[in-house]
């Protein structure tokens, strides 16, 4: 249940990513919902499913995206498993850890994205990636991280009901 | 004892004579002090009276009145909710009945294409990337390599088809790379996008006369593109001596964030001709 939930928690994300987030710019950078949510996801107590989210994102955003094939299921997975190492060392303050969980994954994934068209033969300029890209997309995904926390919170306590000692 | 008719009627006379009296004297004007002093308090009573009950009346009847304010208040509300809904969706219409005009003159001009008109529903999720998808597919005829334009000009081409959409590598994406012709000089060169989703002019040779204002077309070499298809103005030469060519920076006719409507031009076929193109240590 918590697995295809997924399908279609991540599938409205990219709709809403494609149609609406992704045309507002801050310079040339744009927030990722579905990177928010899976990492979101990573870091919720009691879920196991934090991989297959990762993997059901990349997917999406492979089929929708025109990044090189299997950029999105690097990166991912690999923002998912520094999410799952911080929920170990910060659970007691986890909007701390989706912080640092958004802004190391923001990076990951554009590091992988500009590795990835890089290979393809589309070398671009670092400094003008980094300054006109990566630091507004870390910046909105930065502001989008709390709500979407929260959202994804409620998600997974409705999912994960906690159990109540008597 | 009864009174006798003789003093009944003399009492009926004296009260006539007295109502007819006093009459005469109200019409005189002969008892106005007098009225004042009895219709006074009487108004006065009138009123007290009369206010009293005009407000039982409005504490009674208020709530049914305030209720059906309300409720009138909230229909006209939802009445000018749903009128300017459709007045925006009228603007909307009409707008799109603008682009489209637009569009269908566009296609007269150029008869010797077949277009289909395509709505932009999605760019890219990655910001590194400048692409945008559309609503129609390979059901609709769509393949990949068709060029894509507006009424303006050229927009990109078609990188990505599936049954229901396609993807639209646009000419400022850093990948993208399109053979022109300059205008007038028709010096040929070559755009290419930016990461930050501007285009530019490279390999222009040297001997090219190249302004700023000069137009930018398509030159059809290469076969991914028609020819003839204006891309946008020279905005700015760099010319170096020690240069192999020169480079300029263009302004795209099209305006590639506030793509709507675009059209593809369903009989162009893209050649592809990298067999041809020699290798290195090939024969």
């Amino acid at each position: 249940m918590a697995t295809f939930i997924a399908l279609p928690i991540l599938g409205i994300l990219l709709i809403l990513q494609s149609a609406i987030v992704s045309r507002i710019p801050l310079l040339h950078g744009t927030a990722d919902l579905v990177l928010l949510a899976i990492i979101a996801w990573a870091l919720q107590k009691r879920v196991a499913t934090a991989w297959q989210w990762s993997i059901i994102g990349g997917l999406l955003v492979t089929i929708v995206s025109a990044l090189p094939l299997g950029a999105a299921l690097i990166g991912y997975p690999l923002a998912v498993t520094f999410a799952l190492i911080l929920r170990q060392r910060v659970w007691q303050v986890p909007i701390l850890a989706m912080f640092i969980s958004t802004f190391v994954g923001t990076l990951v994934m554009h590091i992988i994205s500009l590795v990835a068209l890089r290979l393809v033969g589309t070398t671009l300029p670092l400094r003008e990636a980094l300054n006109l890209i990566t630091l507004p997309s870390v910046l909105l995904n930065l502001l989008l991280a709390i709500p979407v926390y929260a959202l994804i919170g409620d998600l997974a306590n409705w999912l994960y009901p906690e159990e109540l000692e008597v | 004892m009864n009174p006798t008719p003789t003093r009944t009627s003399l009492q009926t006379v004296v009260l006539i004579l007295t109502v007819a009296g006093l009459i005469l004297l109200a019409l005189g004007g002969y008892l106005t002090p007098v009225s004042r002093y009895v219709v006074t308090p009487l108004v006065t009573a009138q009123t007290w009276l009369a206010s009293r009950y005009q407000a039982i009346q409005n504490l009674v009847s208020a709530p049914q009145d305030l209720t059906r304010t309300r409720q009138r208040n909230t229909e006209l509300e939802a009445e000018v909710s749903r009128l300017e809904s459709q007045i925006i969706d009228l603007q909307q219409q009409l707008s799109e009945t603008r682009i489209l005009s637009a569009l269908v003159d566009f296609a007269r001009v150029h008869p010797e294409n077949r277009y289909l008109a395509a709505s932009v529903i999605g760019r890219d999720p990655s910001p590194f990337l400048q692409y945008v998808i559309i609503n129609r597919g390979s059901d609709d005829g769509l393949r990949r390599g068709m060029p894509v334009v507006t009424q303006q000009g050229l927009v990109g081409r078609i990188s990505k088809v599936t049954a229901g959409a396609a993807t639209v590598q646009l000419i400022s994406d850093a990948a993208a790379k399109v053979n022109v012709r300059i205008e007038p000089s028709r010096a040929q060169a070559l755009l290419q996008g930016e990461i930050t989703g501007e285009v530019s002019l490279d390999m222009i040779p040297q001997a090219a006369k190249v302004q700023v204002g000069d137009l930018v077309l398509t030159s059809g070499l290469g076969g991914n593109y028609p020819d003839n298809i204006l891309i946008g103005q020279v905005t700015g030469v760099r010319r170096r001596d020690y240069d192999i060519f020169q480079q300029a920076s263009v302004q795209p006719v099209v305006d590639f964030s506030q793509l709507e409507i675009v059209l593809v031009i369903t009989n162009f076929r893209p050649v592809d001709i990298s067999p041809l193109v020699p290798t290195p240590g090939a024969p």
